[in-house]
């Protein structure tokens, strides 16, 4: 049974669609690695009882026309999931247990996968090493006692430990790039308005997406295909002609322009990062694409612009938690002391952080100088890649400016654990789609990563350029299972 | 406290101060749903009945525009004589409360969908205009229900997410006079657009009213005080009256006054501190990254357009010159929406050789006056247009007076029965016959010889005894005019 479960989502659906596994086998499989693996702690809810249950019900009558026939996944935290508790990795929301289901999950069911469970995450996505969550950290299978990255560390964790065979993050500024080169698995953030936002607990509404996180670019693009949806529901939500990007992956990338932003490469960013980069546009080159250099001049204003919009949105999106009408009430003596006493010992420290910094940058008298400044300044960083994109087709850079660290390193230190995203932040900035895939290991065997950026709504070329470096690079993730005992 | 030439100006000893006044007009947009999800507007539902997770803020829901929010808003500002902003951006403006769910109500801060524009005011001594400064779009909020338990407050979302139009005026309001005048119109206008019941008692128009005072001939304004919240035309007058006077004592005494926000309360009728300016909120405005800046293109302001029906203004002009009123009359008549329409309807239905003056005296007067005894809106009225119209008729041909009219007016109430036949049933047809007049007039001539006598010799008073007579004995079905004209000649 354990062999299924190192099975790609492609060979899943093919080796179900030729009836030599059920849906119940296979189901069962990833539950049983999943409850082998609690010392990820990778899971906050499961709901193995009712997954193996469908997936029988499945099998009594498969309908193998499916995208997902019969395919266990869990889901991070962030999604409204019917009927199933969705805590956004919070206390405040600890007992909520939503009536409806998000758009991203409704579409994946409806391509007939089954959930496993809710995966941990940072509390309200806000993190990047998946510290903050109310239900602890999770471990990162590569090795103990290592960050997964964040905010969808649970997510990264899950594929990279197989506990699912592929899942779907968010990223508001890396939330799937960043764990998912921490973890060595692939992770895309697609186009603003490509996944519904509907049903997802909202942390920075201008910068959250949905995207899935896989094994390998294949299924990536298979399980980006079930999510992308144009929503009504969601007025962000844009109604653009959609590829089927499985079907249409390519590995010919011969003639594509990659850019080679030279902003990209930061002070003290350590030597194998420099390494692995130039490793990739090697790799850019043996496929036939050609790479020119480029400069993105406002890059270096992209993490401060983030941490003035995201904080800004956050602290409005997170008003709702009241204690008023669903979540954790805590008991005042009048409506304003059941507030504080409520959000003070619902919300975890960093989420207080950043409403106070979003507070403040919104207040009046300070809005200008912050707020409407940051909007100027994301503006520019937009200008910044739609010039670029006049003479390139993607843009390569590394994923994170370093390797996973230690649980506890940069609990401490804000700052140095916001620089974690400054290579994901702009694009979320700017909208745009990004992916992020394995490329190498540092001497710690840890994996790294390289980011490929896109045009807007242009997944599918990016998806094919990853498709392409995927092969050259042929990367083998480091798992000992060493949490199984 | 004078009036002298309509101004309304506040006199303490030799000083003279004028009132200034903006409104800041909540009225409920006429839709089925509400502003940004599908949930149900209609007034009186159960608590909490109309409430979709949208309005009650479940986390990852989403505000989706009404369409049909957006044209009532921009059809008002066609009303309004406003420009129509082709892009406009909904705010948060965040603060928290209990009855508001999402922490934050959806707004229109600096770019609302409607613009300058003005509205004209028929005020006794003639026309004014008051400036519109903007109207836009926003979310009303859930309400509190503090009385039905000691110790808690009980929410109703019914109507949270419902739209509202806030019109804001320009201060060019002077007297509590012009105040009601002016929301007298902007209701009127509303209900021709179809775009606000206007209903006060149901909480479909409400206002916030700034007052300031300054001495007669300044050209400077005051600093002014915000009364919250006021939803009736009597309560704002009486808030008005009380906040001026207040303000100009004040002033009186050498003391300043402290921009606030006051309530306004209608048992004391006084005006109360609620909070000042130091307190006030700071509501820490931004654009609402879950709805996109709306933008409605120049043919989608055209089509609507040409949905704008005739409006008050219009209306009054052609009465006037079509049907030869006086302003008085149009006025009264165009005022209210169903109120035009039934006379309109009277009018066609009156046919060709129709009186309309008679029509608007009998719907100014009898009507109007069955209406308030019963209290009836016209929409409501007992007597439909069709059978006023044909009692109306019956009057100008002379088949019944008008003292008959009255008559039969007070049986065609209940239930709207056809006059013609009224007059059938019960014989109260004019007579009108010359002969059968003279005949009953000889006669009470005979029975009153001496009277007959007197009269001839002087006694001129005495001809409204025989006029009297001679109705009674007809049963007041005579025609007077012939009455009195058979009597000349007999006597």
């Amino acid at each position: 049974m354990s062999d299924i479960t190192k099975q790609s989502l492609t060979e899943l659906v093919e080796n179900i669609k030729n009836k030599k596994l059920s849906s119940t086998d296979v189901t069962k499989a990833f539950i049983d690695r999943s409850e082998k693996s609690e010392e990820l702690n990778a899971y906050i809810t499961n709901d193995f009882t009712s997954a193996i249950d469908k997936a029988k019900k499945f099998d009594q009558k498969p309908n193998l026309d499916l995208k997902l026939p019969g395919i266990p996944m869990a889901v991070k935290d962030l999604f409204c999931t019917k009927n199933i508790k969705t805590t956004a990795g919070s206390k405040i929301l600890n007992n909520f247990v939503p009536t409806y289901e998000s758009t991203v999950t409704e579409n994946i069911w409806n391509e007939g996968a089954i959930l496993l469970g809710k995966l941990n995450c940072d509390e309200f996505a806000m993190g990047s090493s998946n510290e903050t969550s109310f239900f602890g950290n999770v471990q990162n299978p590569i090795d103990k006692n290592l960050v997964p990255g964040g905010s969808s560390g649970g997510s990264a964790s899950a594929v990279a430990g197989q506990l699912t065979p592929i899942t779907i993050g968010t990223d508001t500024g890396g939330s799937i790039r960043q764990p998912a080169s921490f973890t060595g698995i692939v992770g895309l953030k697609p186009t603003y308005g490509s996944c519904s936002r509907y049903g997802i607990v909202a942390f920075a509404s201008s910068l959250d997406q949905a995207g899935p996180m896989a094994q390998n670019v294949k299924d990536c693009a298979l399980l980006h295909e079930v999510i992308s949806s144009y929503d009504p529901k969601d007025s962000t939500s844009i109604d653009f002609k959609r590829n089927h990007f499985s079907k249409e992956l390519t590995n010919n990338i011969k003639g594509k322009k990659i850019g080679i932003p030279k902003e990209y490469r930061v002070d003290g960013m350590p030597k194998e990062i420099e390494d692995l980069w130039q490793k990739g546009i090697q790799y850019i080159k043996d496929c036939g694409a050609e790479t020119i250099d480029i400069s993105l001049p406002n890059t270096s204003y992209a993490l401060p612009t983030y941490y003035i919009v995201a904080p800004a949105e956050a602290s409005s999106n997170l008003a709702r938690y009241d204690g008023v009408k669903y979540g954790f009430r805590a008991k005042g003596e009048n409506l304003i002391d059941m507030y504080e006493k409520t959000r003070s010992e619902g919300f975890g420290a960093e989420v207080q952080r950043r409403i106070m910094i979003g507070t403040y940058v919104l207040s009046s008298g300070y809005y200008d100088a912050y707020y409407l400044k940051a909007q100027k300044v994301r503006k520019l960083i937009k200008n910044d890649f739609d010039d670029v994109y006049k003479k390139v087709d993607a843009i390569l850079t590394p994923s994170t400016p370093s390797s996973a660290f230690k649980i506890g390193e940069k609990t401490n230190d804000p700052v140095s654990m916001y620089l974690n995203d400054i290579f994901t932040v702009p694009v979320n900035l700017a909208g745009l789609p990004a992916i992020s895939i394995p490329a190498g290991h540092d001497s710690n065997g840890y994996p790294l990563g390289l980011q490929i950026i896109g045009k807007a709504f242009d997944e599918q070329n990016i998806l094919n350029i990853a498709y392409a470096m995927e092969e050259k690079i042929n990367f083998k993730n480091k798992i000992t299972d060493w949490w199984i005992k | 406290m004078s009036k002298k030439n309509s101004e309304y100006l506040i006199n303490r000893k030799d000083n003279q101060y004028e009132v200034v006044i903006g409104l800041e007009v909540h009225a409920q947009v006429l839709s089925e749903s509400k502003l940004f999800s599908t949930s149900s507007t209609k007034f009186g539902a159960e608590p909490n009945t109309q409430v979709s997770l949208v309005d009650a803020a479940f986390p990852g829901m989403l505000p989706v525009i009404n369409e049909f929010c957006v044209k009532q808003a921009i059809k008002t500002g066609i009303g309004l004589n406003a420009k129509i902003n082709k892009r406009s951006v909904f705010d948060r403006k965040n603060y928290f409360y209990a009855d508001l769910p999402q922490g934050y109500q959806i707004s229109q801060f600096k770019d609302p969908i409607v613009g300058e524009g003005k509205v004209i005011l028929d005020m006794p001594n003639g026309q004014k205009e008051v400036g519109i400064e903007r109207l836009h779009l926003e979310q009303d909020a859930g309400k509190s229900i503090h009385d039905l338990d000691p110790q808690n407050t009980f929410v109703d979302l019914n109507r949270s997410g419902v739209a509202l139009m806030e019109i804001v005026s320009k201060p060019d309001l002077r007297s509590p006079d012009e105040v009601n005048t002016y929301v007298k119109k902007l209701r009127s206008i509303m209900r021709y657009l179809g775009t606000c019941d206007g209903n006060m008692q149901e909480g479909s128009l409400r206002a916030d009213v700034n007052v300031s005072v300054r001495p007669k001939g300044s050209k400077e304004f005051g600093t002014r005080c915000e009364i919250k919240n006021v939803n009736s035309i009597k309560f704002m007058q009486m808030a008005i009256e009380y906040e001026a006077n207040r303000q100009v004592d004040l002033i009186e005494e050498g003391k300043t006054i402290d921009q606030e926000t006051r309530l306004f309360d209608t048992k004391k009728n006084e005006t109360r501190s609620m909070r000042s300016k130091e307190d006030a909120h700071d509501y820490r405005y931004f654009p609402d990254p879950d709805l996109l800046p709306l933008e409605v293109s120049e043919k989608f302001i055209e089509d609507l357009k040409n949905e704008i029906p005739e409006l008050p203004d219009d209306k009054k002009k052609r009465f006037i010159e079509e049907f030869k009123l006086s302003p008085y009359e149009a006025n009264i008549l165009v005022s209210d929406i169903d109120t035009a329409k039934y006379f309109e309807e009277v009018v066609t239905k009156m046919g060709k050789n129709k009186d309309i003056k008679l029509a608007v005296n009998w719907i100014i007067g009898e009507l109007f006056a069955v209406l308030n005894s019963k209290d009836l809106e016209i929409s409501q009225s007992p007597v439909s247009a069709r059978n006023f119209a044909i009692l109306i008729n019956l009057i100008k041909n002379g088949t019944i007076s008008g003292k008959i009219a009255k008559t039969v007016f007070e049986l065609m109430i209940d239930g709207d029965k056809d006059p013609q036949k009224i007059v059938e049933e019960k014989g109260l047809k004019q007579q009108s016959d010359p002969k059968a007049l003279e005949v009953l007039i000889d006669k009470i001539i005979d029975d009153n010889r001496e009277k007959a006598i007197e009269y001839k010799q002087g006694k001129e008073k005495l001809f409204g005894f025989f006029v009297g007579q001679a109705m009674k004995a007809s049963g007041g079905k005579a025609n007077p005019q012939l009455i009195n004209e058979i009597l000349k000649k007999k006597l």
